[in-house]
């Protein structure tokens, strides 16, 4: 009796599977192992195993098909057996839990966004901007889950303020209408010939989860933004002279520390000085963190993803950049895993390198904070004596969500940032 | 269709089943001679004789046990009670010996006994003839109730329980005896366990059986005139079998339910009802379940009182409109 292999669920948060590739055909033999495809989820494109040897039967998918999770992929069984009909398989078909979206609403993913994302393993309870647990009809929770509606965002109609159907209902057809395809309607270049063509581009499973997480954070966490700007002189003299030294006795492939790698040890020491932005917002409770799990963003041509550092409390310059390295190449290679991509306590986001002056990220919830930032630009400044010098500047943004920090905490914690990247010596104790 | 009265509704599927089988019979108080205390079987002694249509003594623990043992030899009486309140006295017979003969005889023994009579309050007779004991006998695996609403359901439930093999237990209502309503002349049966839905509606399903269906019916009415809301009415007629499908399937269409009966509302059928809907149909919810019952007190005797203890209309529409909000 031939055995049929199903869409493996990926991640916690995995419904569908878009199928990339497939690694071997029908009538190979495989053994326990063998990778038989390439699978996108939400969050990474990942391998899947074979679980079961024996002779490729027969693929009921084709690459770049898009199957829910517990589908058929794939029949294996003895040679010149005959594949069983898809059906035969008991696989469950996608359905919603209701209920479950309904205490624990979804927890956010992993997949990254510029300015962030990323996700802690614990849940957290809906809760409204006010900080009280959202009052919602169980049918209103399961419309809402259906339709991807955070329903702490909503303000309900029912008694005591209870969101019901028809505030669902609501909410999903006002965006329908005002943001469907019929109001981008465009004229087309007058000169008939444009930058690019006039397309309809399908939405990767990354880019849905990039927008659902930005928009759910946007909708439900009160952000506000701190900045300031940090003398990078004494940043950068050290980051010359480490680098040369390195070089120096590692030849070409020796590490190379980057920016990024000084502000994310400066980020992890900072937060030790200021542990109240290592938090999480959790309904009732606010949830300190005691290791610092560092998000960063990292951009992709299609998107982008956020990997974590683990424990950069514990970690030294050099960790973290050897860390930081080997993570980037995998996001580039899409080979991150779910679990390489979540449970961040915060994140760092960084444009400078595309010159940008300063900016601030969407918070990656529930981290409590992200830091944005800027380039290092030489500017004219005033020194301690009073004269107008060069100096080398960067600005650093601070999004706070205001339910777990108020603006003197993050004030104090973007202030312990400044010193440790303005006296850099500071982080090597 | 001819229309007639709820009373000559039920007189007639006794009838239609006399004729029908020679071994239905009917006994109770004052059913013969006096032509009933409420005169639903008048005729019936000059039409069928005093074999099959038979006065018994005011002792309905002798006379209920006579049908039931009379019942496991092959016979099929139709007992009257002149209220079902006086069943009490009853209750041996009508639980323990109607209720488990078949189970307790391994299956060699059935029941095809009915009990039939008026189960209501609201018409001032006082808390000892006002008993309502539907989700009481109901309470009993073994037992069948019914609660017919409407002259017609009267006429087919009642057939259908002459013709079912265990005891079944027909509880009507005095003040419906007039209600009027088209019956067809032609042989029919309501089967047991079948909801009704009384009147399609989108906004909210009231569940009733008994006349607090015509009350539920009633404010339905005033809710679409005055409220603007559509009101589905499903009338459960059998409590037990109970059709949980047809009650859930309405909630699922309009996502809000209001239970009405005219029992108290400790252990009430819509009790029941309430736990049904929250376990099966927890995820259709749009608000908290609402109930309207009878006020939590012995029947009062004071008319006016009483007319405030039962659901009215006007109760139901509050109610409704609570569970709308």
């Amino acid at each position: 009796m031939a055995d049929i292999i199903d869409m493996p669920k990926l991640s916690d948060t995995m419904t569908v599977g878009t199928l990339v590739k497939w690694n071997v055909k029908e009538g190979d033999t495989l053994a326990f192992g063998d990778i038989l495809c390439e699978v996108e989820t939400d969050k990474a494109t990942m391998e899947v195993q074979n679980t079961i040897p024996g002779v490729l039967l027969k693929m009921y998918a084709s690459a770049g098909a898009q199957l829910p999770v517990g589908a058929p992929i794939c029949a294996i069984g003895k040679k010149g057996e005959a594949a069983p009909a898809p059906g035969s398989t008991n696989a469950p078909t996608p359905k919603a839990e209701p209920g479950k979206a309904a205490a624990v609403p979804p927890i956010p993913e992993s997949t990254g966004v510029s300015c962030a994302p990323q996700a802690m393993a614990s849940p957290v309870v809906a809760t409204t901007q006010t900080g009280e647990r959202a009052k919602a009809s169980p049918y209103a929770k399961r419309m809402a889950e259906k339709a991807g509606v955070n329903v702490a965002a909503l303000s309900g109609t029912g008694p005591g303020g209870r969101v019901v159907g028809n505030d669902v209902l609501a909410a999903t057809a006002a965006p329908a209408s005002a943001a469907g395809p019929l109001n981008v309607a465009v004229a087309a270049p007058a000169d008939g010939k444009g930058i690019q063509a006039d397309a309809d581009v399908a939405v990767s499973s990354m880019r849905q989860t990039i927008a659902r997480r930005l928009l759910e954070s946007k909708l439900t966490v009160p952000h506000f933004y701190l900045e300031t700007e940090v003398d990078a002189a004494p940043l950068l003299a050290l980051r010359e002279t480490l680098n040369r030294r390195l070089t120096e006795a590692g030849g070409k492939d020796a590490l190379k520390l980057s920016v990024n790698d000084f502000i994310l040890k400066a980020s992890a020491e900072a937060l030790r000085r200021v542990p109240a932005v290592n938090a999480s917002w959790a309904g009732t409770n606010i949830r300190t963190h005691g290791a610092v799990h560092l998000a960063f963003g990292v951009a992709l041509e299609d998107g982008l993803v956020t990997p974590v550092v683990r424990d950069a409390q514990a970690k030294s310059l050099r960790d973290i950049a050897l860390e930081a390295k080997a993570l980037i190449a995998k996001a580039r290679a899409k080979k991150l895993t779910p679990a390489e991509m979540s449970g961040s306590t915060f994140t760092v986001t960084n444009l400078g390198m595309y010159g940008v002056s300063g900016f601030f990220g969407i918070i990656n919830a529930p981290n409590a904070a992200i830091l944005s930032v800027g380039a290092t630009v030489q500017k004219p400044i005033v020194d301690a004596q009073g004269r107008i010098v060069v100096g080398q500047r960067m600005i650093v943004g601070l999004s706070g969500d205001h339910r777990v920090v108020d603006g003197a905490t993050a004030a104090q914690f973007l202030q312990a940032l400044r010193q440790m990247l303005e006296e850099p010596a500071l982080m090597m104790i | 269709m001819p229309i007639i009265s709820y009373r000559e509704a039920i007189r007639a599927a006794m009838r239609e089943e006399m004729k029908r089988d020679e071994n239905v019979v009917i006994m109770g108080e004052e059913v013969a001679q006096f032509n009933g205390a409420y005169k639903v079987t008048e005729g019936l002694l000059k039409e069928f004789g005093p074999k099959r249509v038979i006065d018994t003594p005011i002792s309905e623990a002798g006379f209920i046990g006579l049908g039931v043992g009379a019942s496991m030899l092959g016979i099929r009486p139709v007992m009257e009670l002149m209220f079902w309140s006086f069943s009490y006295v009853a209750f041996d017979q009508i639980v323990n010996n109607a209720g488990n003969i078949r189970y307790m005889s391994g299956g060699l023994i059935n029941c095809p006994i009915v009990i039939r009579g008026p189960a209501n309050g609201g018409t001032n007779v006082g808390a000892t003839h006002s008993h309502t004991p539907e989700a009481m006998l109901a309470a009993h695996p073994g037992i069948k109730v019914v609660c017919p609403a409407t002259p017609y359901d009267a006429k087919g439930l009642l057939k259908a329980a002459i013709r079912d093999n265990d005891p079944v237990y027909v509880m009507e209502n005095t003040i419906l005896y007039n209600d009027k309503g088209e019956v067809p002349d032609e042989d029919y049966i309501v089967p047991i366990g079948v909801a009704d839905v009384k009147r399609v509606g989108t906004d909210l399903t009231i569940v009733a059986h008994g006349r607090a269906v015509i009350t539920s019916l009633k404010a339905a009415e005033i809710l679409e005139a005055e409220h603007g809301v559509s009101v589905e009415v499903v009338d459960l007629r059998s409590i037990r079998p109970l059709d949980e499908e047809t009650i859930l399937a309405s909630v699922r269409k309009t996502h809000r339910a209001l239970l009405v009966e005219e029992n108290k509302p400790f252990c009430g059928v819509d009790a029941q009802v309430a736990y049904i809907i929250q376990s099966k149909a927890f995820d259709e919810l749009d608000a908290p379940i609402g109930r309207v019952s009878s006020i939590d007190a012995p029947q009062i005797y004071s008319k006016p009182l009483e007319d405030v203890q039962i659901p009215s209309p006007a109760r139901v529409v509050e109610a409704a409109l609570k569970v709308l909000a």
